[in-house]
C-alpha cells in the first residue's frame, strides 16, 4: 500500500521539523522538550538576545535587593559621580543610585508583569468569550471593550490613581490592567470569530464536544501566538504607564521604581545640574527592557511563522564550508548559474 | 433498512430585508444502511444546506429528520449516529493538535472508549481501518506533517470514531489530487460495506456519483429535479437541467470539437447562473424555467414529480422520477421532447453551427 510506504518513510526523518517547534512533539520526556525549546531559541538571534537581556533583568530583580544596602538611607556623600564606593554615584541627599536601581528593578518588573497578566486575562475572557458566544453576549462585551477603547487611557489612570492617592502596589497594578485590556480583547474577538466557524471546530461540535472544551482546547491554542505577543507588549505598556504616573508624582513616593527615581531626579534638577548618573540608569533600564521584550516578541514571530524566517547558515558551518568545499571550476559555476536562472 | 428519513426538509436563512431565503425547499429522501445516495448539483443549489441541517448545524425551518424512524432524537444520541466528513482536509483538522487528539476526543466525548489503554487501542484500530500505518507513528504527527490524502483519511477516521450509522460526505475528494481521489472513494466504499453505513455523498462530479452510489438526486436551486438509480439518471437523463449537467461534463475520450462545445455550454450556463442568482423566483413555477430550452406555458405552475422510466414489470418501476411538466402531459412531451441522451441536452437552435 502506497500510504504505508509513505508514512513509514516519513517516520524516520519527520520528528526533526516537529521537534524544532516550541510546542514540541507529543512524545518524549521533559528533557527532550527542553532540548527542543533550546534549539528553537538558538535559531533566532533576536529571540536569544531578548531572552538573555530579560534573564539579566529577572536575575537583578531576584537577587539585587539582597545586595543593596539600604537604598533609602541618606549618606554624607552628596551628588557624587560614579566611583568605586558608589558604582552609579549618589543622589542629592546622598542615597546610593546603584542600590536604588537594584530595588526599583524588582518593583517595576513586578508591576509590569502582574498588570500585563491581569490585562491579558481580562482580554482573553472578554474577547474570546464574546467572539465564541456571539449574539447578545457578544454585543454587550464588545460594547464594553469599545467603551474602554475610546476612554482616553492616561487621563483615566491619572484620575483613578489620584483618587487612590498613589495607593498600594496592588492599586497601581489594578489601575493599569483595568485601562489596558480593551485593544487586545478586540483583536482576540476578531480572531475567535474567524476560528469558531472553521471546519475543525464544527467537527468538534458534531461529535458533541462540550463548549468549554471547544474554547479551551480547540480554539485557544490557535490564538496562543497572539496572546503571547499581546502579553509582551502589555508588560512594556504597564512599565511605561507606571513610569509616567510616577514621573507625574501620582505614585506612592516611598515605593522605589524606575519611574520614581526619574521623578526624584527631575525634582532635584538633576538634568540641569548635570547629575546624569541619577537619571540615565533608570531611563536606560526602561528603554533596554522594552527593547528586550520587543526582541522576544519579534523573535517568537520569526520562530513560529516560517515565512518570516531569514535563512542564515550556521556560523561555524559557513566558515568551515569555505575552507573545505572544493573550489568550483568555471564550467561548473556556469552550469550552476544556468540552473539558478532556470529556476 | 432506513437509517435516516428526511421529510419535507426546508432550510431558510434570514436576509437583511425581505423574506428569508429558502435554500432548500421541501426535500424528502431516505438513506438506507449499506447504500450510497449521491446528491449532485451546481454550487448554490443547496447541497451544503442539506448537510448542515442533517448534521444539526442549522435548524431546519420546516420538515422533520427521522433517525431510525424516530423524530427529535436527543443531541447526544444523534451525534453518535450521524457524522460528517468535510470537504477541505486542510481546514478540517486542528493545526495545533496531533492526529491522536483528533481521534481520541470523539471516542471519549461519545463514550465509545474509556480513557487509557482502551482509547489507545481504539485510536490505533481507527488508523488501521483507514490504511494509515504504522498507526503509532501517524498518531504522533500533526496535520501539517501529512499530505492531503492522509489528512482526509484522518478526517474519515474521526467521523467513524463515534461509530455512526449515517455518514455525510461533503465533496470529500474535491480538494484532493486526482491521483488519490479514487483511493479515498474506494476507502469510503469499503467502510460503507464493512460497517453497513448509510452514506450521503455530496458532489458535483457526475462520474464518481455514478460509480460510487446506487441512487442519485439532482438538486437545482433548493429542489430535487430528478432522482433515480444512478445509471439511469446519468445515462438517460430526463430533466432538462440534468441533461445540461451531463452535457457540460466532457468525457475523457471526447474529441476536441466535443470538448470545445462542452466548454461553451458550461460558460454560457455559468454566465446565466450568475445573472439568475440575484433574481427572485416569482410564484410557484418551475425554477429552471428561465434557463430551460423546453419551457412551456405550463411551467409557470409548480411542476409535478413524475415517474419517467416505464415500469419494466408494472411493479412501481425503478423510481426514476423528474420534476418536470414534460413528462406529466404525454401530448406536450411528444411534441417538445427530442430523443433522449446526453447529446440532446444542447438545445436544437444552439446546436446548429
Amino acid at each position: 500500500m502506497t500510504t504505508a510506504d509513505i508514512t513509514s518513510a516519513d517516520a524516520t526523518h519527520a520528528p526533526v521539523p516537529a521537534a524544532a517547534l516550541p510546542a514540541g512533539p507529543s512524545g518524549g520526556g521533559p528533557g527532550a522538550r527542553l532540548a527542543a525549546a533550546w534549539r528553537t531559541v538558538r535559531r533566532s538571534r533576536r529571540l536569544s538576545a531578548g531572552l538573555a537581556l530579560i534573564a539579566l533583568f529577572l536575575l537583578t530583580a531576584a537577587v539585587g535587593p539582597l545586595l543593596a544596602t539600604d537604598p533609602q538611607g541618606f549618606g554624607t556623600d552628596l551628588s557624587q559621580p560614579p566611583s568605586g564606593a558608589h558604582w552609579l554615584g549618589t543622589t542629592q541627599t546622598g542615597q546610593d543610585v546603584f542600590d536604588q536601581l537594584m530595588v526599583s528593578t524588582r518593583t517595576s518588573l513586578l508591576i509590569g508583569f502582574a498588570a500585563a497578566l491581569a490585562a491579558t486575562a481580562i482580554s482573553v475572557v472578554i474577547g474570546i468569550g464574546g467572539g465564541f458566544l456571539g449574539g447578545w453576549s457578544d454585543e454587550a462585551l464588545s460594547l464594553l471593550s469599545n467603551v474602554f477603547l475610546v476612554i482616553p487611557g492616561l487621563p483615566l489612570v491619572i484620575v483613578i490613581s489620584s483618587y487612590t492617592k498613589g495607593g498600594s502596589l496592588l492599586a497601581t497594578i489594578g489601575v493599569i490592567a483595568f485601562t489596558s485590556w480593551a485593544a487586545s480583547a478586540r483583536v482576540l474577538r476578531a480572531q475567535t470569530l474567524s476560528l469558531r466557524t472553521r471546519d475543525y471546530v464544527l467537527a468538534a461540535r458534531l461529535y458533541g464536544e462540550r463548549r468549554w472544551r471547544i474554547v479551551l482546547v480547540e480554539i485557544l491554542p490557535n490564538e496562543a501566538a497572539i496572546i503571547v505577543s499581546q502579553f509582551i507588549f502589555a508588560v512594556i505598556f504597564a512599565i511605561l504607564t507606571q513610569a509616567g504616573l510616577a514621573f507625574l508624582g501620582l505614585q506612592n513616593p516611598s515605593d522605589l521604581t524606575w519611574g520614581n527615581m526619574l521623578y526624584f531626579a527631575q525634582n532635584a534638577d538633576a538634568l540641569s545640574g548635570g547629575a546624569w548618573w541619577w537619571f540615565v540608569p533608570p531611563g536606560l533600564c526602561i528603554a533596554v527592557f522594552g527593547a528586550a521584550m520587543s526582541l522576544v516578541s519579534f523573535g517568537l514571530d520569526e520562530v513560529l511563522d516560517p515565512r518570516l524566517r531569514v535563512y542564515r547558515p550556521a556560523r561555524r558551518g559557513r566558515a568551515g564550508r569555505q575552507r573545505t568545499a572544493p573550489r568550483r571550476t568555471a564550467p561548473q559555476q556556469q552550469a550552476a548559474r544556468r540552473q539558478e536562472a532556470d529556476r | 433498512m432506513t437509517a435516516l428519513d428526511v421529510r419535507d426538509l426546508t432550510v431558510a436563512y434570514p436576509q437583511a430585508h425581505g423574506r428569508p431565503f429558502r435554500a432548500v425547499e421541501r426535500l424528502s429522501f431516505s438513506l438506507r444502511a449499506g447504500r450510497t445516495l449521491a446528491l449532485v448539483g451546481e454550487s448554490g443549489s443547496g447541497k451544503s444546506s442539506v448537510l448542515k441541517a442533517l448534521s444539526r448545524l442549522v435548524r431546519p425551518a420546516e420538515g422533520s429528520i427521522l433517525l431510525d424512524g424516530r423524530e427529535g432524537v436527543r443531541g447526544r444520541e444523534y451525534r453518535r449516529a450521524v457524522q460528517m466528513v468535510f470537504q477541505d482536509p486542510f481546514a478540517s483538522l486542528n493545526p495545533s493538535h496531533t492526529v491522536d487528539h483528533h481521534l481520541r476526543r470523539p471516542l471519549l466525548a461519545t463514550g465509545r472508549a474509556r480513557r487509557g489503554a482502551e482509547a489507545d487501542e481504539a485510536v490505533a484500530a481507527l488508523l488501521r481501518q483507514v490504511n494509515l500505518t504504522p498507526a503509532a507513528d501517524v498518531a504522533r504527527k500533526r496535520p501539517h506533517e501529512l499530505s492531503g490524502g492522509q489528512r482526509q483519511r484522518v478526517a474519515i477516521a474521526r467521523a467513524l470514531a463515534p461509530e455512526p450509522a449515517v455518514l455525510l460526505a461533503d465533496e470529500p475528494v474535491s480538494m484532493l489530487d486526482v491521483s488519490i481521489r479514487l483511493e479515498i472513494l474506494n476507502l469510503l466504499d469499503r467502510l460503507k460495506r464493512e460497517r453497513d453505513l448509510a452514506l450521503l455523498y455530496v458532489t458535483h462530479d457526475l462520474a464518481t456519483a455514478r460509480h460510487f452510489s446506487s441512487e442519485i438526486m439532482v438538486m437545482y436551486r433548493g429542489e430535487v429535479v430528478e432522482r433515480g438509480p444512478s445509471d439511469e439518471v446519468i445515462l438517460d437523463p430526463r430533466h432538462p437541467y440534468t441533461r445540461l449537467l451531463a452535457a457540460a461534463a466532457p468525457r475523457t475520450g471526447a474529441s476536441r470539437e466535443e470538448v470545445r462545445e462542452a466548454r461553451r455550454v458550461r460558460l454560457e450556463s455559468r454566465a446565466r447562473r450568475d445573472a439568475e442568482r440575484r433574481e427572485v423566483v416569482v410564484g410557484e413555477g418551475c425554477r429552471f424555467r428561465p434557463r430551460c430550452p423546453f419551457a412551456m406555458d405550463s411551467c409557470a405552475r409548480r411542476p409535478p414529480e413524475v415517474q419517467v422510466a416505464p415500469p419494466p414489470d408494472g411493479d412501481g418501476g425503478t423510481g426514476h422520477r423528474a420534476l418536470c411538466w414534460l413528462y406529466a402531459d404525454p401530448a406536450a412531451a411528444a411534441g417538445a421532447l427530442p430523443a433522449a441522451g446526453p447529446a440532446a441536452a444542447v438545445p436544437p437552435h444552439r446546436a446548429a453551427p
